[in-house]
């Protein structure tokens, strides 16, 4: 191995002591105490409180500590019940059958802490939050849809993901991952008739009168198969002539229980799942499971396989932000640019294709490096790509950016402002167009990003064209770090040489009998990583993604839980377009830039 | 007399069957033009470049199912398409292509095609209407309100061509520009009717009783097989005449040097249409507020004062 970028271990060192300045600060600050301090768990404080003490202690870190915790960044739960290694003697996690996971995110501090509360089996119940985080609402429907755990006082607890009417919840240890599992499906008429019954609409359910004083309203089901919906989902519109009064987002029907299958997979073969995740943003997407797993298992990743990874990476985001683009420009009426984007995500593509043999889902990262090197002219194609791209971008700026009608469409249209949007948990593009300049890869930076020169634009309008000229802005800076990269390729080994690499490599398989068991043991059940918890957030095309890994010493995790930037901002979809008409609708769902697979999994 | 007859006839069924095939052809027409404009090919594979497109679009609508939805008003949603297609048609009969073609020879020429493009749009408001779906409704409704606004001044804007020509008779005007062509002197009264006329024919950028984007497909979104078909060639009828009359009113209609003028009708008429795919292959759509307001704020405006300024101009002169 050549060496291993010490910058980032320095990195994560900082984090470290911010973590323990904010121990310190909320022994000091917050009286009550009644909190017991997980050990061992690095740059993530985790607290675990019980079901009565945890408002308080939420509201606490999101006001009254100095510099508060201002984001829920993720809510989920684990299923304590079959997990062995939960600790031992004083490190003994607290009883729990099923544990509620609050994670919190402070701009200020650039810190990350998690609060556990332990549930057990008699009394799954626990206080709503949705008081405290307006995005809470979506995350505790979750939950209670995929876990069965109560939230007092939920304004509206009803399943999110599963039609309403499944039986039992999914993500339990007891709920069958698998339809062979069962008996096969049949389908009677009394269930056919019970099916369609919970189809109808009725306004009442999602919350929306049928008329006021004046008028009667008009419903209409946008979705789930709509042109601009950009995938399966579904908004329940109450129109006043064409003017939105309510509109309530539908989400779930593109869940494929992602989270479920980790707990099958081998921690290698889930490689590929993760792809289609967000699957526009193809390798970014293995990005932070690797990093999570290379973080638990201990691997250094040698230099050569961290920078290819962030060139792909910022390939990708390109790719993504050029369909984004495309799409936006369409869905307010202007037909061409998508035909242009896509040709050049075509070129883009056929580098991708040449480097990884796959192109949208190419599921190219490994644990410890990547799958291959790079091939022989990878830096001709790169090249030829930088010196092209730049000239289309210019073109499009005078298409689509400088069109006044198109301004005219989106300018001032689905505004929120900084505050608003870490209320309800965007991150990401959307929250860099209300003027915060937050990025994951300057703040926290992963992957050897603290080693390249580039600029995070930010404007602050917060409305349509500014989520989209950050976009463009974005794309001009990935150019610039794939050339950088292009200039500094450091040569050596794209795979770690550690024994969890997988697969591991080749090199002295045939000359001593220990390398030789271990490539066969991890290519045939795939390694077994150490028990632990671990977190790792990136900054993705759409906003923070990141990966939470549980694992009990095995061959497969124990919970996997992807939290995607996508699902909070769909979330925002009411606050943003109320009192606007349908076409601005239109204009605000394409300026979010979401996909269905991030938000459903 | 008899040779008279003759005559009639071969230009009656000569300008339909004219009229019908172009409208076909340009289905393929257009989008051969938007693949050029968008750097793909477009439909290229039926016949040489692609030119028996039409037909096998054509064998397509009439063997598909021809669905009319239980819930539909069934005679209205019947008839609907019929009537674009009728009216369209009907309206080709006073443009006159050159010296000796022409079907009829009305002294209210231009009224007369008003009137039927203005007919052409209960197409769409009862086909939304008697569809019974609620992006149909939606898209049946804006075309009303888009129509009412856009005709005002569409009408408007040809005052200033009629005052100086001093004939509501097409013909009269083409011959009235045999010096001069009327784009010149009434080069606002021009550009105020294009816009009306893509508005009036339901073109991006004024395509919201369709917006896909926003209504799925609006007015004609429970539509299938030759219905559809026919509110199709209803829109290409419409690009095709407003293009025509642009040409008679505007570009001196069939006058030109060398070539003959049937010619120089037609070459004027397709360069109209060529620009009315280039506008759908370039520009956003404006949302349905700002389409009103621009109508009633900018174009109603500008259509006054080229009536009026032209009326003082000709009183002047006189």
């Amino acid at each position: 191995m050549t060496g291993v970028i010490a910058k980032s271990v320095h990195c994560e060192t900082a984090y470290i002591q911010e973590a323990e300045l904010f121990l310190r600060e909320i022994d000091l600050e917050y009286h009550s105490h009644n909190y017991w301090l997980q050990p061992n768990c690095g740059d993530m404080p985790t607290l675990w409180v019980d079901a009565q003490s945890l408002i308080p202690l939420l509201q606490f870190l999101k006001q009254n500590i100095s510099r508060p915790f201002d984001m829920l960044y993720d809510l989920s739960a684990i299923d304590e019940r079959l997990r062995v290694n939960r600790g031992e003697g004083p490190e003994k996690q607290p009883a729990s059958d099923f544990t509620l996971v609050y994670q919190l995110l402070s701009f200020t501090r650039n810190l990350f802490i998690r609060i556990k509360v332990a549930l057990a089996d008699s009394k799954l119940s626990v206080p709503s939050i949705s008081g405290v985080w307006e995005n809470a609402n979506w995350y505790e429907r979750e939950v209670w849809d995929l876990f069965g755990i109560n939230f007092e006082g939920h304004p509206h607890l009803r399943r999110i993901m599963m039609p309403p009417t499944w039986k039992g919840h999914p993500l339990r240890k007891d709920h069958h991952a698998r339809a062979t599992e069962v008996d096969p499906f049949t389908l009677s008429e009394e269930k056919e008739r019970k099916e369609q019954e919970a189809l109808l609409f009725r306004p009442e359910d999602w919350g929306m009168a049928r008329a006021n004083e004046d008028s009667e309203f008009m419903f209409l089901n946008l979705g789930p198969n709509h042109p601009s919906v950009h995938g399966v989902f579904r908004i329940a519109l109450q129109l006043d002539g064409e003017q939105i009064v309510d509109a309530v987002p539908d989400i779930g029907y593109h869940h494929r229980g992602a989270e479920k299958m980790a707990e099958r997979q081998a921690w290698h073969t889930y490689v590929p799942y993760t792809d289609r995740i967000d699957y526009l943003g193809g390798v970014m997407n293995n990005l932070p499971y690797v990093l999570a797993l290379e973080q638990l298992a201990g691997i250094q990743v040698p230099e050569r396989a961290q920078v290819i990874r962030v060139m792909m990476c910022e390939f990708f985001r390109i790719s993504s932000h050029l369909v984004f683009f495309g799409t936006f420009a369409q869905d307010v009426g202007q037909m061409s640019p998508v035909f242009y984007m896509f040709i050049d995500r075509e070129k883009l593509f056929g580098i991708v294709e040449a480097i990884t043999g796959g192109r949208m889902h190419p599921a190219w990262f490994r644990i410890g490096g990547v799958a291959q090197d790079l091939p022989e002219g990878w830096d001709k194609m790169v090249r030829e790509f930088l010196d092209y791209m730049p000239e289309r971008l210019r073109d499009y700026d005078g298409m689509v950016i400088k069109n006044k009608l198109l301004q005219k469409r989106t300018r001032g249209i689905g505004v929120y402002n900084t505050a608003e949007a870490i209320e309800w948990g965007v991150t990401g593009p959307g929250l860099r167009a209300t003027g915060l300049d937050w990025d994951l890869r300057k703040k926290r930076p992963y992957s050897g990003y603290d080693q390249f020169e580039f600029d995070i634009p930010s404007y602050d309008g917060g409305d349509c064209f500014d989520r989209c000229r950050v976009r463009v802005d974005e794309m001009w800076q990935s150019l610039r770090i794939i050339r950088q990269c292009l200039e500094n390729m450091p040569t050596g080994p794209y795979k770690s040489d550690h024994p969890l690499t997988t697969p591991p490599r080749k090199g002295r398989t045939m000359q001593d009998i220990e390398t030789l068991i271990q490539h066969f043991v991890n290519n045939s059940w795939g390694p077994v990583m150490p028990a632990g918890e671990v977190c790792f957030p990136i900054e993705a095309t759409k906003g923070l993604n990141s990966y939470q890994i549980i694992s009990d010493g095995g061959t497969t995790s124990y919970r996997t839980r992807i939290r995607t930037p996508s699902f909070p901002h769909l979330q925002m979809i009411p606050l943003m377009s109320r009192g606007l008409l349908i076409a601005d609708l239109i204009a605000i769902i394409a300026s979010i830039d979401f996909v269905m697979a991030d938000v459903d999994r | 007399m008899n040779t008279s007859i003759w005559i009639t006839l071969l230009n009656i069924f000569g300008v339909l069957i004219a009229t019908v095939l172009l409208a076909a052809i340009l289905t393929w027409g257009e989008r051969r033009l938007l693949g050029f404009w968008q750097d793909r090919p477009g439909p290229n594979r039926v016949g040489p470049f692609g030119t028996l497109q039409v037909i096998a679009d054509m064998i397509k609508l009439f063997f598909k199912e021809d669905f009319t939805p239980r819930f539909a008003d069934i005679p209205v949603f019947v008839l609907a398409p019929t009537v674009v297609m009728a009216t369209m048609l009907i309206a080709f009969a006073v443009v006159p292509m050159s010296p000796s073609i022409g079907v009829a020879d009305l002294n209210i020429g231009l009224l007369f095609v008003l009137a039927m493009s203005s007919i052409a749009v209960y197409s769409i408001i009862l086909g939304g209407y008697a569809s019974n779906n609620k992006y149909a409704l939606l898209g049946g409704l804006r075309a009303a309100a888009q129509t009412v606004s856009y005709e005002v001044f569409m009408g408007l804007s040809l005052m200033g061509v009629v005052m100086m020509s001093g004939s509501f008779n097409l013909r009269d005007i083409v011959i009235a520009q045999a010096d001069t062509w009327f784009i010149v002197p009434q080069f606002l009264g021009f550009i105020v009717f294009f816009i009306a006329g893509i508005a009036e024919s339901r073109r991006t950028p004024f395509d919201l009783p369709e917006a896909e984007h926003e209504l799925t497909a609006g007015f004609h979104t429970e539509y299938s097989g030759m219905k559809f078909g026919m509110f199709f060639v209803g829109e290409y009828l419409a690009v095709i005449l407003i293009a025509a009359l642009i040409t008679t009113l505007f570009l001196g209609g069939w006058h030109g040097p060398l070539l003959p003028p049937i010619i120089w009708f037609c070459l004027k008429t397709a360069f109209l249409v060529a620009i009315f795919i280039l506008l759908r292959a370039a520009l956003p759509r404006p949302r349905y507020d700002q389409l009103m307001k621009f109508g009633w704020k900018v174009m109603l405006p500008l259509s006054l004062v080229n009536l009026l300024a032209t009326a003082g101009i000709l009183l002047w002169i006189a």
